[in-house]
Protein backbone atom coordinates (compact mmCIF):
# COMPACT_ATOMS: atom_id res chain seq x y z
CA UNK A 1 0.00 0.00 0.00
CA UNK A 2 1.13 3.52 -0.71
CA UNK A 3 0.63 6.10 2.24
CA UNK A 4 0.26 9.72 0.88
CA UNK A 5 -1.68 12.58 2.07
CA UNK A 6 -4.61 14.58 0.11
CA UNK A 7 -5.89 17.87 1.75
CA UNK A 8 -4.75 16.99 4.72
CA UNK A 9 -6.14 13.48 5.06
CA UNK A 10 -3.37 10.23 5.51
CA UNK A 11 -4.83 7.80 2.85
CA UNK A 12 -3.24 4.62 2.18
CA UNK A 13 -4.33 3.24 -2.04
CA UNK A 14 -3.51 0.47 -4.23
CA UNK A 15 -0.19 0.66 -6.23
CA UNK A 16 -1.12 2.04 -9.58
CA UNK A 17 -3.76 4.05 -8.89
CA UNK A 18 -3.64 7.72 -9.78
CA UNK A 19 -4.29 10.97 -7.89
CA UNK A 20 -7.49 11.25 -9.77
CA UNK A 21 -8.72 8.14 -8.84
CA UNK A 22 -7.98 9.00 -5.29
CA UNK A 23 -9.35 12.16 -4.92
CA UNK A 24 -12.59 10.80 -6.42
CA UNK A 25 -12.31 7.78 -4.17
CA UNK A 26 -12.55 10.21 -1.29
CA UNK A 27 -15.08 12.83 -2.92
CA UNK A 28 -12.85 15.17 -3.84
CA UNK A 29 -14.04 17.30 -6.35
CA UNK A 30 -11.73 17.86 -9.56
CA UNK A 31 -13.17 18.69 -12.85
CA UNK A 32 -12.00 16.77 -16.11
CA UNK A 33 -12.89 17.46 -19.99
CA UNK A 34 -10.72 14.65 -21.34
CA UNK A 35 -10.88 11.89 -19.06
CA UNK A 36 -12.79 9.10 -19.36
CA UNK A 37 -13.14 5.91 -16.87
CA UNK A 38 -13.43 3.49 -19.85
CA UNK A 39 -10.48 4.87 -21.25
CA UNK A 40 -6.53 5.19 -21.07
CA UNK A 41 -5.55 9.09 -19.02
CA UNK A 42 -4.16 11.31 -21.81
CA UNK A 43 -3.49 14.44 -19.78
CA UNK A 44 -4.59 17.02 -22.38
CA UNK A 45 -7.26 19.45 -21.06
CA UNK A 46 -4.87 20.33 -18.14
CA UNK A 47 -8.36 21.08 -15.89
CA UNK A 48 -7.67 18.25 -13.32
CA UNK A 49 -4.81 19.71 -12.05
CA UNK A 50 -3.81 19.75 -8.28
CA UNK A 51 -0.99 20.75 -6.08
CA UNK A 52 2.12 18.43 -5.24
CA UNK A 53 4.84 19.20 -2.77
CA UNK A 54 5.64 21.21 0.02
CA UNK A 55 4.22 24.53 -0.19
CA UNK A 56 7.11 26.96 -1.47
CA UNK A 57 8.55 24.48 -3.35
CA UNK A 58 5.11 22.93 -5.02
CA UNK A 59 3.51 22.30 -8.35
CA UNK A 60 1.03 21.66 -10.54
CA UNK A 61 0.09 17.72 -11.78
CA UNK A 62 -2.74 16.58 -14.15
CA UNK A 63 -3.97 13.99 -11.45
CA UNK A 64 -5.52 11.66 -13.92
CA UNK A 65 -1.93 10.74 -15.37
CA UNK A 66 -0.09 11.24 -12.21
CA UNK A 67 0.26 8.01 -9.86
CA UNK A 68 0.07 7.56 -6.23
CA UNK A 69 3.35 7.91 -4.61
CA UNK A 70 4.80 7.60 -1.09
CA UNK A 71 4.43 10.65 1.39
CA UNK A 72 3.11 12.70 -1.34
CA UNK A 73 1.42 15.83 -0.27
CA UNK A 74 -1.41 16.43 -2.58
CA UNK A 75 -3.87 19.64 -2.28
CA UNK A 76 -6.72 19.51 -4.55
CA UNK A 77 -8.52 23.22 -3.51
CA UNK A 78 -5.47 25.67 -2.95
CA UNK A 79 -5.85 29.09 -4.20
CA UNK A 80 -3.59 28.72 -7.17
CA UNK A 81 -5.28 25.04 -8.07
CA UNK A 82 -8.08 27.17 -8.45
CA UNK A 83 -7.01 30.52 -9.89
CA UNK A 84 -5.28 28.33 -12.28
CA UNK A 85 -8.78 26.04 -13.28
CA UNK A 86 -10.67 29.15 -13.43
CA UNK A 87 -8.44 30.39 -16.06
CA UNK A 88 -8.09 27.20 -18.11
CA UNK A 89 -11.95 27.10 -18.53
CA UNK A 90 -11.53 30.62 -19.65
CA UNK A 91 -9.64 30.05 -22.36
CA UNK A 92 -11.35 26.54 -23.34
CA UNK A 93 -14.91 28.97 -23.40
CA UNK A 94 -12.47 31.52 -26.33
CA UNK A 95 -12.07 28.56 -28.07
CA UNK A 96 -15.50 26.77 -28.00
CA UNK A 97 -18.31 28.72 -26.84
CA UNK A 98 -20.76 26.67 -28.20
CA UNK A 99 -20.10 24.00 -25.52
CA UNK A 100 -22.51 22.68 -23.38
CA UNK A 101 -20.22 20.73 -21.33
CA UNK A 102 -17.51 24.12 -20.65
CA UNK A 103 -20.33 26.55 -20.61
CA UNK A 104 -21.35 24.47 -17.55
CA UNK A 105 -17.99 23.92 -16.13
CA UNK A 106 -18.05 27.97 -16.37
CA UNK A 107 -21.07 28.31 -14.24
CA UNK A 108 -20.27 25.86 -11.89
CA UNK A 109 -16.46 27.30 -10.84
CA UNK A 110 -17.71 30.77 -11.53
CA UNK A 111 -16.53 31.78 -14.48
CA UNK A 112 -18.34 34.92 -15.43
CA UNK A 113 -16.08 36.97 -17.23
CA UNK A 114 -13.84 36.20 -20.53
CA UNK A 115 -11.12 38.04 -21.68
CA UNK A 116 -10.32 36.45 -24.97
CA UNK A 117 -11.66 36.65 -28.09
CA UNK A 118 -13.96 33.92 -29.10
CA UNK A 119 -12.50 31.35 -31.80
CA UNK A 120 -15.45 29.41 -32.26
CA UNK A 121 -13.41 26.21 -33.12
CA UNK A 122 -15.49 22.31 -33.11
CA UNK A 123 -12.73 20.76 -31.03
CA UNK A 124 -10.74 21.30 -28.33
CA UNK A 125 -8.08 18.13 -28.89
CA UNK A 126 -9.14 16.32 -25.84
CA UNK A 127 -8.39 13.22 -27.86
CA UNK A 128 -11.30 11.54 -26.09
CA UNK A 129 -12.71 9.98 -29.69
CA UNK A 130 -9.49 8.68 -30.86
CA UNK A 131 -9.46 6.85 -27.69
CA UNK A 132 -12.98 5.82 -27.80
CA UNK A 133 -12.61 4.93 -31.15
CA UNK A 134 -9.01 2.43 -30.90
CA UNK A 135 -9.92 1.08 -26.92
CA UNK A 136 -13.57 0.36 -26.94
CA UNK A 137 -14.79 0.46 -30.35
CA UNK A 138 -11.60 -1.44 -32.09
CA UNK A 139 -12.09 0.51 -34.82
CA UNK A 140 -9.02 3.43 -34.90
CA UNK A 141 -10.52 5.22 -37.80
CA UNK A 142 -9.97 8.79 -36.69
CA UNK A 143 -6.51 10.24 -35.28
CA UNK A 144 -4.67 13.41 -34.61
CA UNK A 145 -3.79 15.09 -38.23
CA UNK A 146 -0.76 17.47 -38.58
CA UNK A 147 0.79 19.29 -35.69
CA UNK A 148 1.05 22.62 -33.97
CA UNK A 149 -2.20 24.76 -34.63
CA UNK A 150 -3.10 22.77 -37.63
CA UNK A 151 -3.50 19.67 -35.55
CA UNK A 152 -6.68 18.45 -35.90
CA UNK A 153 -8.88 15.03 -35.88
CA UNK A 154 -9.42 13.50 -38.98
CA UNK A 155 -9.48 10.33 -40.68
CA UNK A 156 -6.61 9.11 -42.90
CA UNK A 157 -6.42 11.34 -46.02
CA UNK A 158 -9.64 12.79 -44.56
CA UNK A 159 -11.92 10.51 -46.95
CA UNK A 160 -14.96 8.27 -45.60
CA UNK A 161 -12.56 5.58 -43.50
CA UNK A 162 -13.55 1.90 -43.88
CA UNK A 163 -12.89 1.04 -40.57
CA UNK A 164 -15.42 3.53 -39.41
CA UNK A 165 -18.42 1.51 -38.76
CA UNK A 166 -21.08 4.44 -38.13
CA UNK A 167 -21.38 3.90 -34.23
CA UNK A 168 -20.91 7.16 -33.25
CA UNK A 169 -19.60 6.63 -30.40
CA UNK A 170 -16.47 9.40 -30.99
CA UNK A 171 -19.27 11.82 -30.87
CA UNK A 172 -20.98 10.57 -27.98
CA UNK A 173 -17.67 11.13 -25.79
CA UNK A 174 -17.24 14.51 -27.24
CA UNK A 175 -17.12 17.20 -24.76
CA UNK A 176 -17.73 19.89 -27.56
CA UNK A 177 -20.67 18.03 -29.24
CA UNK A 178 -23.57 18.81 -27.16
CA UNK A 179 -24.63 22.66 -28.07
CA UNK A 180 -25.28 25.10 -25.11
CA UNK A 181 -28.80 25.65 -24.05
CA UNK A 182 -29.61 29.19 -25.81
CA UNK A 183 -27.62 27.09 -28.85
CA UNK A 184 -24.57 27.44 -31.17
CA UNK A 185 -24.53 30.53 -31.76
CA UNK A 186 -25.30 32.94 -29.29
CA UNK A 187 -23.55 36.10 -29.27
CA UNK A 188 -22.02 36.34 -26.31
CA UNK A 189 -19.39 33.93 -25.57
CA UNK A 190 -20.37 33.32 -22.10
CA UNK A 191 -23.67 31.90 -20.74
CA UNK A 192 -23.94 31.48 -17.18
CA UNK A 193 -27.52 31.77 -17.62
CA UNK A 194 -27.94 29.42 -14.54
CA UNK A 195 -25.73 31.62 -12.07
CA UNK A 196 -28.54 33.69 -12.03
CA UNK A 197 -31.36 31.37 -11.06
CA UNK A 198 -31.63 30.53 -7.55
CA UNK A 199 -32.24 27.49 -6.22
CA UNK A 200 -35.87 27.33 -5.11
CA UNK A 201 -35.61 24.08 -2.87
CA UNK A 202 -33.74 26.48 -0.09
CA UNK A 203 -37.06 28.51 0.31
CA UNK A 204 -39.27 25.63 0.80
CA UNK A 205 -37.20 22.62 2.14
CA UNK A 206 -34.86 23.17 5.48
CA UNK A 207 -33.36 19.81 5.49
CA UNK A 208 -33.53 18.23 2.46
CA UNK A 209 -31.23 18.25 -0.81
CA UNK A 210 -32.88 17.55 -3.92
CA UNK A 211 -29.76 16.01 -6.05
CA UNK A 212 -30.52 17.39 -8.74
CA UNK A 213 -27.65 18.18 -11.59
CA UNK A 214 -27.22 21.29 -12.00
CA UNK A 215 -28.49 22.71 -9.05
CA UNK A 216 -31.90 24.56 -10.35
CA UNK A 217 -32.52 21.99 -13.09
CA UNK A 218 -36.11 22.43 -11.88
CA UNK A 219 -35.94 25.94 -12.35
CA UNK A 220 -34.26 25.40 -16.24
CA UNK A 221 -37.16 22.74 -16.81
CA UNK A 222 -40.43 25.75 -16.07
CA UNK A 223 -38.27 28.20 -18.14
CA UNK A 224 -38.08 25.54 -21.41
CA UNK A 225 -41.57 24.72 -21.18
CA UNK A 226 -43.07 27.98 -20.88
CA UNK B 1 20.02 -5.84 -38.45
CA UNK B 2 16.85 -7.61 -38.76
CA UNK B 3 15.36 -6.48 -42.20
CA UNK B 4 11.77 -6.95 -43.21
CA UNK B 5 9.84 -6.83 -46.13
CA UNK B 6 6.86 -4.18 -46.82
CA UNK B 7 5.54 -3.81 -50.33
CA UNK B 8 8.82 -5.66 -51.36
CA UNK B 9 11.01 -3.05 -49.89
CA UNK B 10 13.34 -3.50 -47.63
CA UNK B 11 12.58 -2.33 -44.16
CA UNK B 12 15.34 -2.21 -40.48
CA UNK B 13 13.34 -4.33 -38.49
CA UNK B 14 13.59 -3.86 -34.28
CA UNK B 15 12.79 -5.91 -31.60
CA UNK B 16 8.90 -5.04 -31.68
CA UNK B 17 8.67 -5.36 -35.40
CA UNK B 18 8.89 -2.54 -38.19
CA UNK B 19 7.76 0.84 -37.06
CA UNK B 20 5.79 2.96 -38.87
CA UNK B 21 8.50 6.04 -39.58
CA UNK B 22 11.16 3.16 -40.99
CA UNK B 23 8.02 1.71 -43.75
CA UNK B 24 7.29 5.19 -44.45
CA UNK B 25 11.20 6.13 -44.93
CA UNK B 26 11.28 3.38 -47.38
CA UNK B 27 8.10 4.10 -49.13
CA UNK B 28 9.19 7.63 -49.74
CA UNK B 29 12.95 6.54 -50.70
CA UNK B 30 11.21 4.52 -53.32
CA UNK B 31 8.55 7.05 -54.81
CA UNK B 32 10.29 10.12 -53.96
CA UNK B 33 6.37 11.01 -52.02
CA UNK B 34 4.00 8.79 -50.05
CA UNK B 35 1.34 7.67 -52.66
CA UNK B 36 -1.79 7.43 -51.28
CA UNK B 37 -2.29 3.48 -52.42
CA UNK B 38 1.04 2.34 -51.13
CA UNK B 39 -0.01 3.52 -47.75
CA UNK B 40 -3.03 1.91 -48.12
CA UNK B 41 -1.66 -1.03 -49.14
CA UNK B 42 1.67 -0.95 -46.65
CA UNK B 43 -1.20 -0.57 -43.96
CA UNK B 44 -2.95 -3.52 -45.11
CA UNK B 45 0.18 -5.96 -45.59
CA UNK B 46 0.49 -5.10 -42.03
CA UNK B 47 -2.48 -4.89 -40.25
CA UNK B 48 -2.19 -1.02 -39.19
CA UNK B 49 -4.90 1.09 -39.16
CA UNK B 50 -4.01 3.72 -41.84
CA UNK B 51 -4.87 6.93 -39.83
CA UNK B 52 -1.28 5.59 -37.99
CA UNK B 53 0.51 6.14 -41.37
CA UNK B 54 -1.58 9.67 -42.04
CA UNK B 55 -1.35 10.98 -38.74
CA UNK B 56 2.85 9.93 -38.90
CA UNK B 57 3.09 11.28 -42.36
CA UNK B 58 1.71 15.24 -41.77
CA UNK B 59 2.72 15.41 -38.51
CA UNK B 60 6.62 14.93 -39.91
CA UNK B 61 7.64 18.00 -42.31
CA UNK B 62 10.30 15.57 -43.92
CA UNK B 63 7.19 13.19 -45.26
CA UNK B 64 5.48 14.17 -48.78
CA UNK B 65 2.04 13.04 -49.58
CA UNK B 66 2.24 14.50 -53.42
CA UNK B 67 4.97 14.23 -55.51
CA UNK B 68 7.93 17.00 -55.63
CA UNK B 69 8.87 19.33 -58.24
CA UNK B 70 12.19 18.52 -60.45
CA UNK B 71 13.65 21.22 -58.71
CA UNK B 72 13.03 22.26 -54.83
CA UNK B 73 12.82 26.20 -54.20
CA UNK B 74 13.12 26.70 -49.93
CA UNK B 75 12.78 29.95 -48.67
CA UNK B 76 14.29 30.62 -45.11
CA UNK B 77 11.28 32.35 -42.85
CA UNK B 78 13.80 32.26 -39.69
CA UNK B 79 13.63 34.82 -37.35
CA UNK B 80 16.70 37.16 -39.00
CA UNK B 81 15.26 36.20 -43.11
CA UNK B 82 11.80 37.32 -41.55
CA UNK B 83 13.08 40.56 -40.52
CA UNK B 84 14.70 41.30 -43.05
CA UNK B 85 11.92 40.55 -45.77
CA UNK B 86 11.89 36.92 -46.06
CA UNK B 87 8.11 37.26 -46.71
CA UNK B 88 8.58 39.51 -49.42
CA UNK B 89 10.80 36.99 -51.35
CA UNK B 90 8.34 34.09 -50.53
CA UNK B 91 5.44 36.13 -52.39
CA UNK B 92 8.12 36.75 -55.19
CA UNK B 93 8.71 33.69 -55.67
CA UNK B 94 5.26 32.11 -55.56
CA UNK B 95 3.60 34.74 -57.87
CA UNK B 96 7.22 34.29 -60.92
CA UNK B 97 6.52 30.53 -60.69
CA UNK B 98 2.77 30.30 -59.89
CA UNK B 99 3.08 27.67 -57.23
CA UNK B 100 1.97 28.50 -53.57
CA UNK B 101 4.21 27.36 -50.40
CA UNK B 102 4.31 23.96 -49.70
CA UNK B 103 3.13 22.80 -53.39
CA UNK B 104 4.64 22.13 -56.97
CA UNK B 105 4.00 24.22 -60.32
CA UNK B 106 1.60 21.94 -62.60
CA UNK B 107 4.35 20.97 -64.75
CA UNK B 108 5.82 19.47 -62.14
CA UNK B 109 9.12 21.79 -62.39
CA UNK B 110 9.70 23.68 -59.16
CA UNK B 111 8.13 22.54 -55.50
CA UNK B 112 8.04 25.77 -52.99
CA UNK B 113 8.13 25.10 -49.20
CA UNK B 114 9.53 27.82 -46.00
CA UNK B 115 12.03 26.38 -43.56
CA UNK B 116 12.94 28.27 -40.39
CA UNK B 117 16.84 29.08 -40.22
CA UNK B 118 19.25 27.04 -42.09
CA UNK B 119 22.19 28.75 -39.93
CA UNK B 120 23.20 31.32 -42.40
CA UNK B 121 21.54 34.34 -41.04
CA UNK B 122 24.30 36.73 -42.13
CA UNK B 123 23.20 36.02 -45.55
CA UNK B 124 19.33 37.01 -45.01
CA UNK B 125 17.32 36.73 -46.43
CA UNK B 126 18.01 33.65 -48.17
CA UNK B 127 16.71 31.46 -50.87
CA UNK B 128 18.09 27.52 -51.63
CA UNK B 129 17.07 26.41 -54.73
CA UNK B 130 18.52 22.61 -54.92
CA UNK B 131 20.60 22.77 -52.56
CA UNK B 132 22.38 25.95 -53.82
CA UNK B 133 22.11 28.81 -51.69
CA UNK B 134 21.35 32.66 -52.53
CA UNK B 135 21.48 34.93 -49.74
CA UNK B 136 20.71 39.01 -49.66
CA UNK B 137 17.65 38.11 -52.19
CA UNK B 138 15.40 40.73 -53.12
CA UNK B 139 12.66 40.66 -55.53
CA UNK B 140 14.73 41.70 -58.65
CA UNK B 141 17.37 38.81 -58.10
CA UNK B 142 14.46 36.39 -57.53
CA UNK B 143 12.93 37.08 -60.72
CA UNK B 144 16.41 37.18 -62.03
CA UNK B 145 16.52 33.55 -60.92
CA UNK B 146 14.29 32.22 -62.51
CA UNK B 147 14.12 33.80 -65.79
CA UNK B 148 14.75 31.82 -68.68
CA UNK B 149 18.58 32.73 -68.60
CA UNK B 150 19.87 32.08 -64.72
CA UNK B 151 23.24 31.80 -66.05
CA UNK B 152 24.11 35.23 -63.92
CA UNK B 153 25.87 33.91 -60.90
CA UNK B 154 26.52 37.37 -59.77
CA UNK B 155 23.41 36.78 -57.25
CA UNK B 156 24.74 33.80 -56.10
CA UNK B 157 26.43 34.17 -52.62
CA UNK B 158 28.97 31.71 -51.25
CA UNK B 159 27.94 28.74 -53.43
CA UNK B 160 30.17 27.09 -50.98
CA UNK B 161 28.25 26.35 -48.17
CA UNK B 162 26.00 24.52 -51.20
CA UNK B 163 28.69 21.72 -51.15
S1 LIG C 1 -27.93 27.58 -19.24
FE1 LIG C 1 -26.68 26.57 -17.66
S2 LIG C 1 -26.72 24.42 -18.32
FE2 LIG C 1 -27.29 25.61 -20.10
S3 LIG C 1 -25.35 26.03 -21.18
FE3 LIG C 1 -25.75 27.77 -19.84
S4 LIG C 1 -24.56 27.30 -18.02
FE4 LIG C 1 -24.83 25.35 -19.11
S1 LIG D 1 -18.32 6.30 -35.52
FE1 LIG D 1 -16.49 5.58 -36.61
S2 LIG D 1 -14.90 7.04 -36.00
FE2 LIG D 1 -16.56 7.24 -34.50
S3 LIG D 1 -16.02 5.85 -32.83
FE3 LIG D 1 -17.36 4.72 -34.22
S4 LIG D 1 -15.93 3.68 -35.58
FE4 LIG D 1 -14.77 5.30 -34.59
S1 LIG E 1 -13.69 16.03 -31.60
FE1 LIG E 1 -14.49 16.20 -29.49
S2 LIG E 1 -13.77 14.33 -28.47
FE2 LIG E 1 -12.56 14.54 -30.32
S3 LIG E 1 -10.72 15.65 -29.66
FE3 LIG E 1 -12.16 17.18 -30.42
S4 LIG E 1 -13.25 17.86 -28.59
FE4 LIG E 1 -12.25 15.93 -28.05
S1 LIG F 1 -8.64 15.12 -17.16
FE1 LIG F 1 -6.60 15.18 -16.54
S2 LIG F 1 -5.72 16.44 -18.07
FE2 LIG F 1 -7.74 16.23 -18.79
S1 LIG G 1 16.93 33.04 -40.30
FE1 LIG G 1 17.26 32.47 -42.35
S2 LIG G 1 19.15 31.46 -42.19
FE2 LIG G 1 18.77 31.95 -40.11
Amino acid sequence: MINLTMDGLKISVEPGATLLDVARFYGANIPTLCYDEALSPYGACRLCLVEIGEPGKSRLVSSCTYPAREKLNVRTNTVRVMQTRKMIIELYLATCPSSKTIQDLASKYGVTGVRFSPKNEECILCGLCVRMCEEQMQAKAIGFVDRGVNRRISTAFDRKSEQCRLCGACMYICPVCQARCQGPSEESTLCNACLNLSPPCLENNDHTLCYMDPCAACELKKKTNQ
Amino acid sequence: MKKNTVLGLEVPCGPNGVSVITVLQAIQGYYGYLPEEALEKAARELKVPLIDFYSVATFYKNFRLAPQGRREVVTCTGTACHVRGSEKITEEISRTLGVDIGSTTEDGEYSLKCVNCVGACALAPLVIVDGRYYGQMTSLKVRRLFSDNPTKTEQTVSSGLSE
